[in-house]
């Protein structure tokens, strides 16, 4: 087992690398958006009860959860474009376990993951934004944004079981993006006047995900904050995990 | 019928039918000897594909007894899969690694020891002729090179018996041959079961030791190509008027040579042909007869019974043209997946 998962890893991260397409628009995507916020939307950082007076600072928590989605899409496209050339069919005449597959497929996902975390938070930084968690919440910073990546891998790798098609994967796109838009995103909850949106964003786990990235930016070590942006991120991580391998059941048929 | 050995593939009853379907797959009996090319020719549609899923334990059988390298499909699929290679109907390749990189993935996944991991996969993409090739991306390919790394993945863990699936769909010639030439190494040489399909007579006729022809999911005759043919009897004459508005007197004149089994003479593009009742012989009285009428023909020859004649006989239609009418009967891309209506593809 430990091999097919090496082997599976190795391949899933080289595929990854070897595809611009899909490792630069994670990196410049979500910082082209971080350069638009952070210049049309400074004047927020004057609200009373606004967190910071940088609002690059306050969005830059936002580069992650894109990087999240992208990894959906990357995960879930790769898989899906897999069973539809057969080669899930190669793998399934080997002695492959199927939850090696799935890990395998995931490492890819979490290695981009990684190299756009650290990407997001040295521009940060070069920019001028302030980090008040320091060196080891740098490491925590990483280790959250990995599991968040780890957690949105599982939602692209369980509709590509699901629906075997790549294209149906790259629909979640949109989709993920309403769930970013309706969130904490672009102000601190208490600062959305409109009830329902506020209601929505309070709903809504990527705000606390994105809050618990921002609160290592702004207020250093938040107990409360980091908690509840670990505890959605590993809910959603697990739910969707179990989700792809009763998929992957229904995929990788061998009798 | 007794058998002195086991045999590498034993079905009885096969079927496979898919939700709002006809049967893909109904009721298919036949053997496959040790070291024997079977060739498994039909049109699209026909039900090739599906056996060969069932067989290779990817596709749960409805019905019947299937038994690979003496495991039974349903019951030992993991004992089956350690038997048998398989290339299926598309390279099924990923495009942005290299052989070696292939061939590291598939001998660790079949568990080989790391020390012979790179020596099995450099033997194997030397074989197939991809040494100077094995450290470039597959997605730069040709179509014949990823159907040789295809057959050489196959081979990863030494299986006794080789699923080919239309094997050389989309090839040119040379590369076709150069495939031929390696499957039939591994069969006579050794030793390798080899169950082939393929839309292509020449090559059923070419390789396979025995020749089985589906259609609509049942095999519609069986036998070695020779024996076969041989059932077929005539050869055929096909003559091209010169000039295209004689092709009716041309039809009169041949239908009085044909073997009177009511087949008449049928048109194909320009020519008509017949099959002769009086063999090779009476080919000079067909000239003599055309001359007499003052029919100037521009291309005549005579046709040796093919496989296409016994597709032909068996199901009244040819083999080349039949996959277009299983066309109009909409065929879902895999399989597996249930038919929204019409035939399963092969």
């Amino acid at each position: 087992m430990g091999t097919q998962v090496a082997e599976l890893a190795r391949r899933s991260i080289k595929r990854t690398l070897r595809q611009p397409a899909q490792v630069v628009p994670t990196i410049t995507f979500p910082l082209f958006l971080l350069a638009i916020n952070a210049g049309g939307l400074d004047a927020a950082t004057n609200l009373p009860g606004f967190p910071t007076d940088s609002y690059l600072t306050f969005a830059l928590a936002v580069t992650f959860i894109q990087s999240g989605i992208f990894a959906v899409l990357n995960g879930g496209a790769d898989l899906a474009r897999d069973i539809e050339t057969g080669f899930l069919d190669r793998l399934a005449l080997t002695p492959m376990s199927g939850l090696a597959l799935v890990a395998g497929q995931l490492a890819g996902v979490i290695a981009l993951g990684l190299i756009n975390a650290l990407v997001y938070l040295l521009v940060g930084l070069a920019a001028g934004a302030g980090f008040a968690a320091g060196l080891s919440g740098a490491l925590v910073l990483l280790a959250l944004a990995v599991l968040i990546t780890f957690a949105f891998g599982c939602i692209g790798v369980f509709a590509a079981f699901k629906f075997g098609d790549g294209e149906a994967v790259q629909g979640l796109f949109p989709v993920l993006f309403v769930f970013l838009f309706l969130s904490s995103m672009a102000l601190p909850r208490p600062l959305i006047e409109q009830d329902w949106f506020r209601t929505i964003a309070t709903l809504n786990p990527v705000s606390y995900l994105i809050e618990g990235i921002r609160s290592l930016y702004i207020d250093g070590f938040d107990g409360e904050a980091l908690a509840l942006a670990f505890g959605n991120a590993a809910v959603i991580a697990v739910i969707f995990l179990l989700l792809a391998v009763t998929g992957l059941r229904g995929r990788l048929v061998r009798t | 019928m007794s058998h002195e050995h086991p045999a590498s593939i034993e079905i009885e009853g096969l079927v496979k039918e898919f939700k709002k379907g006809p049967r893909a797959v109904d009721g298919i009996d036949l053997r496959v000897d040790p070291g024997e090319i079977y060739g498994f020719l039909g049109p699209n549609g026909a039900g090739k594909s599906t056996t060969v899923l069932m067989l290779t334990t990817l596709l749960p059988p409805d019905e019947g007894t299937a038994r690979v390298a003496g495991y039974e499909v349903r019951r030992d699929g993991a004992r089956v899969r350690e038997n048998i290679g398989a290339a299926l109907q598309e390279a099924a390749l990923d495009p942005f690694l290299t052989a070696r990189e292939h061939m590291r993935l598939q001998t660790a996944l079949h568990g080989l020891p790391k020390a012979e991991r790179r020596k099995r996969g450099d033997s194997l993409i030397e074989r197939v002729g991809l040494g100077d090739a094995a450290d470039r991306k597959v997605g730069g390919y040709s179509g014949g090179m990823k159907r040789r790394l295809d057959l050489a993945l196959a081979l990863v863990h030494g299986p006794r018996i080789l699923f080919l699936d239309e094997p050389t769909t989309g090839l040119d010639i040379q590369s076709r041959t150069a495939l031929w030439e390696e499957v039939a190494h591994l069969a006579r040489d050794e030793g390798v079961t080899v169950f082939l399909t393929t839309q292509y007579l020449e090559e059923a006729d070419a390789l396979a030791n025995r020749v089985g022809i589906i259609d609509h999911g049942r095999i519609v005759a069986e036998g070695t190509p020779e024996s076969l043919k041989a059932e077929i009897g005539e050869p055929s004459v096909e003559a091209v008027p010169s000039d295209p508005e004689r092709r009716g007197d041309v039809a009169r004149v041949l239908e009085r040579f044909g073997s009177g089994d009511g087949e008449c003479p049928h048109a194909i593009d320009q020519s008509i042909a017949v099959r002769l009742k009086g063999g090779d012989a009476s080919l000079v009285d067909v000239v003599r007869a055309l001359d007499r009428e003052g029919i100037e023909v521009a291309h005549l020859q005579l046709h040796a019974p093919t496989l296409d004649d016994v597709f032909l006989a068996k199901t009244g239609r040819t083999l080349e043209g039949s996959g277009q009418s299983d066309a109009q009967a909409p065929a879902p891309a895999d399989p597996r997946e249930p038919a929204a209506s019409g035939a399963a593809t092969a």
